[in-house]
């Protein structure tokens, strides 16, 4: 493989790893303090299957870089400006609804996504999109019920859930940008441009917030930065000294 | 050398329960995909059920240790990830342990057929998600008990 091609690659399965590495980290923050028992599990669990889908894609990626680094040294011992998450993933997570707002919108694009990458060109990728897949359809089951069971709710979670969505829409944009990355993934076969998802992704959240009663933002802004590492929000730092301390702090101990 | 052969092997590894669910085996999970010896090396290849499972790791470590117990040195762990494992892969004889065991067994149609304790059929689910990544959390309101479904996937 040439190496402007490795260099894509790489990339893009950094992208794709970050974003399930740091959601899944975001997502376990709430391990112990849900509203009630059977919301704590499940949270639990979805955080569980993105960790599990971080160590495949991070497990890829370290073959792909090829310095004999393993998906715990790409997760443990990287900083802040080598993470290539989207924003929306790294953001707090705010109140309950806010979560599963930011669960939706992430776990549309994720089925939609990892369905076009079962037909990658590369093996592997095909592979793990596979086996994530199955998990995703049962998130985004999940998630989309829950936004449709607090926007259509009472007042207060109605409101709730407006305003979720309101901080949220923004950031959503950056799930469809494309680049040279991405540029280099289509010509190869090996995942589709982004911007591509767009039509099928507005479809899905708009059935699915109409049914919840809640109004899409209007305006195009978008808060961009994260997939090409150009700019996270101060968040990513703060989030990377908790789920990095053990690491930084006795390095290479081991488990 | 001789080798024990690959059905044996396969015998062997069809007593060694889930870690998780011990009543039933790795064999009725239908997660050990293949079983073959290269030269001196016993290779069995095992699938994860969900990619962050924390029974994985245990998994591995249970099947290596049953093989050494019976005298194979030279094991490798190969991990299968496609096909993606299907709860179509439970056998049969795991599926009525399941049941048995009190964790309703899993359904093309996505929710259990009958509670597990009672055999009522008006059942209501309670969360997508259970004590492990596998199972729901249903009720059913006629014995009013709740129980684990096995997810369908």
């Amino acid at each position: 493989m040439a190496d402007t091609d490795k260099q894509a690659l790489l990339q893009f399965l950094l992208r794709m790893g970050d974003n399930t590495l740091i959601l899944g980290h975001r997502v376990s923050e709430w391990c112990g303090h849900a509203p009630v028992l059977e919301e704590d599990i499940a949270l639990a669990n979805t955080a569980l299957d993105l960790i599990g889908q971080t160590q495949m894609w991070l497990d890829y990626a370290a073959e792909v870089q090829g310095e004999g680094k393993s998906a715990d040294d790409l997760a443990f011992l990287r900083d802040a400006w080598d993470f290539r998450n989207v924003l929306l993933v790294e953001l707090p997570n705010g109140d309950f609804g806010q979560t599963l707002m930011r669960q939706f919108l992430f776990d549309a694009w994720a089925s939609i996504m990892l369905g076009r990458l079962q037909s990658s060109r590369d093996e592997r990728v095909r592979e793990i999109a596979e086996k994530a897949s199955k998990e995703v359809a049962y998130h985004v089951e999940r998630s989309a019920d829950t936004v449709v069971g607090l926007g259509d709710g009472t007042e207060e979670s109605h409101a709730r859930m407006q305003a979720a969505l309101d901080y949220l829409y923004p950031y959503v944009g950056e799930l469809f940008e494309s680049d040279a990355v991405d540029a280099a993934m289509a010509e190869a076969g090996i995942a589709p441009d982004p911007a591509n998802l767009r039509a099928e992704y507005d479809a899905l959240v708009g059935r699915v917030l109409a049914d919840a009663t809640l109004q899409v933002p209007e305006g195009a802004f978008v808060h961009r930065g994260g997939r090409d590492g150009a700019m996270h929000t101060e968040h990513l730092g703060h989030l990377l000294c908790t789920m990095q301390w053990l690491q930084r702090a006795y390095p290479g101990c081991q488990w | 050398m001789t080798h024990p052969s690959v059905e044996q092997v396969w015998d062997w590894l069809g007593e060694v329960p889930d870690p998780e669910i011990p009543v039933i085996t790795l064999t009725d999970l239908g997660i050990i995909r293949d079983v073959a010896w290269q030269d001196d090396t016993l290779v069995v290849t095992v699938t994860p059920t969900y990619s962050g499972c924390p029974a994985t790791s245990l998994i591995n470590f249970e099947i290596d240790r049953a093989l050494r117990e019976k005298g194979v040195e030279n094991i490798e762990l190969k991990r299968q990830l496609s096909p993606a494992w299907t709860t179509d892969w439970l056998t049969e004889e795991g599926r009525a342990k399941l049941e048995e065991y009190g964790i309703a067994p899993p359904q093309p149609a996505g929710g259990p057929e009958r509670c597990p304790r009672c055999g009522g059929t008006d059942l209501e689910k309670l969360s997508q998600f259970g004590s492990t990544p596998c199972k729901a959390q249903w009720r059913c309101r006629e014995c009013l008990e709740p129980f684990d479904y096995f997810k369908c996937i």
